[in-house]
């Protein structure tokens, strides 16, 4: 049995700079969840199919059950929390509650940090785009039709006027 | 779920990290995106005593054509790959980063970690096949170079010698008037492909292909070329009647095996529909058109 040795992380969480140390083996969800107290991401098939574990690695959306909390090192990393303003949603969380784009709400903050990956690429994305750049969140409540509409009205909101 | 103790260790450099692959001995193993290995480790099918990160390495990650040849660095992941102005030249690498998996795991899987690791349905090892890349590697007795043909040698198996790593994937420009595209389909964004199929070929002034390279993938331990299905089409007019030749050729050289993902019979009829649809595309791609072709998994 390996002695579980430490390694130092310093990693940007939602715009705050956290050093800590972590055991090689534990996972980005893992540090978020039980080290930070940021339970907004979730769990949900653990072997990188679903997406509910989705968060932004330095803008990118990545499954954080599939990625070690120490290769965070020096990266920004952006959870559900982390979007919404003060007491101002997201336009992508106001989009979603408005166009009824979740039910049980458990792959929620996933789809809303994919989305925000899409759009910060493509301001504009196609019906077309917007499925694909969803293809790797479960969704099993909506049939997906209402997240659609959802990122299609936040990507209005976000339009330049 | 997590995976068995490690010990790890951030590479600044690649003459760092074939420093610390020596160190660290045979029960080390490198990582890149992980895309493949994490979920390995934490369902015990890996169980690697130490861990070398290659995230950390600068000068990884180019993307760059230079002197007639795309060079793309181990680092460099599917989603750069297929964003990258410099890889657009070749489309059927295009077709192949962008369909890979899912947004997610393109972010982060690498091309590099991809080779290495030569998954009997890696998508990266039929298209390189057919276009006949070369892998550069690094390792303790200096750098050298593999044609992709002599680098996968069996599933999971490469001719990477212990401490050696992958840095760098080259593949000559085709020629004027060739033209490529990969299709492969899958049941869903995440999961590997049913079947692939890779084509490049080049056409002469008159529309006769001069030469053609097919590949399918998924159906073999490692991807396959198929010299006969290639035969039908080399020197012959371009017609649905040669590419209908081709894919029963391609049918008849496979014996795919069944598992969750399908019959040995229906990949095989996968792989002739794929084939002509993928040499369909690159011919049009060829003679100049532009058609996107990807992988498949919704009902459009």
């Amino acid at each position: 049995m390996l002695h579980a040795e430490l390694v130092p992380l310093r990693v940007k969480v939602n715009g705050e700079w956290r050093e800590l140390e972590v055991e090689p083996r534990l996972l980005l969800v893992d540090l978020l969840r039980d080290r930070l107290d940021l339970t907004g991401t979730h769990v949900g098939c653990d072997t990188s199919y679903c997406g509910a574990c989705t968060v932004l690695l330095n803008g990118r959306s990545v499954k954080s059950c599939t990625m070690f909390a120490a290769q965070a090192h020096d990266a920004e990393i952006t959870t559900v929390e982390g979007l919404a303003s003060d007491d101002e949603l997201h336009p992508l969380q106001k989009a979603f509650a408005e166009n009824h784009g979740l039910q049980c709400g458990y792959c929620t903050p996933g789809l809303l940090l994919s989305a925000a990956d899409l759009l910060s690429r493509n301001p504009n994305p196609s019906d077309a785009q917007i499925r694909k750049a969803i293809a790797g969140n479960t969704c099993r409540c909506t049939g997906y039709q209402n997240i659609l509409k959802a990122i299609r009205a936040a990507a209005a909101a976000l339009a330049p006027r | 779920m997590f995976p068995p103790s490690f010990r790890y260790r951030r590479a600044g450099s690649l003459a760092e990290a074939v420093a610390l692959l020596a160190e660290l001995g045979p029960e080390a193993k490198a990582i890149a995106g992980g895309q493949s290995l994490i979920p390995l480790m934490k369902l015990r099918l890996a169980r690697p005593a130490a861990l070398v990160d290659l995230n950390f390495v600068s000068g990884l990650s180019g993307i760059e054509r230079k002197d007639g040849v795309l060079r793309l660095g181990a680092l460099a992941r599917h989603g750069e790959i297929a964003a990258a102005a410099p890889a657009s030249r070749i489309p059927i690498v295009q077709d192949c980063a962008e369909g890979i998996a899912d947004v997610q795991v393109r972010n982060r899987g690498t091309i590099g970690g991809s080779l290495a690791e030569a998954d009997p349905s890696s998508d990266w090892g039929a298209v390189l096949l057919a276009l006949e890349g070369e892998v550069l590697v690094a390792g303790p007795a200096g750098d050298r170079s593999i044609p992709l043909d002599r680098f996968v040698l069996d599933a999971f198996t490469t001719a990477l010698r212990p401490g050696e790593l992958v840095r760098e994937v080259a593949v000559k420009l085709p020629p004027k008037r060739s033209g490529g595209a990969y299709l492969a389909f899958k049941r869903s964004a995440p999961v590997y492909a049913t079947a692939s199929v890779a084509v490049q070929l080049t056409l002469g002034e008159d529309d006769a292909c001069l030469d053609a390279r097919i590949v399918a993938g998924c159906v073999g331990l490692v991807a396959l070329r198929l010299p006969a299905a290639e035969a039908e089409l080399r020197r012959k007019p371009v017609a649905s009647r040669s590419i209908e030749a081709a894919a029963e050729a391609a049918m008849a050289a496979i014996d795919p095996p069944a598992d969750l993902r399908g019959s040995s019979a229906y990949k095989r009829l996968l792989v002739g529909a794929l084939l002509k649809r993928a040499a369909a595309a690159a011919v049009r791609r060829a003679r100049g058109e532009s058609v996107e072709v990807s992988h498949e998994y919704v009902a459009r």
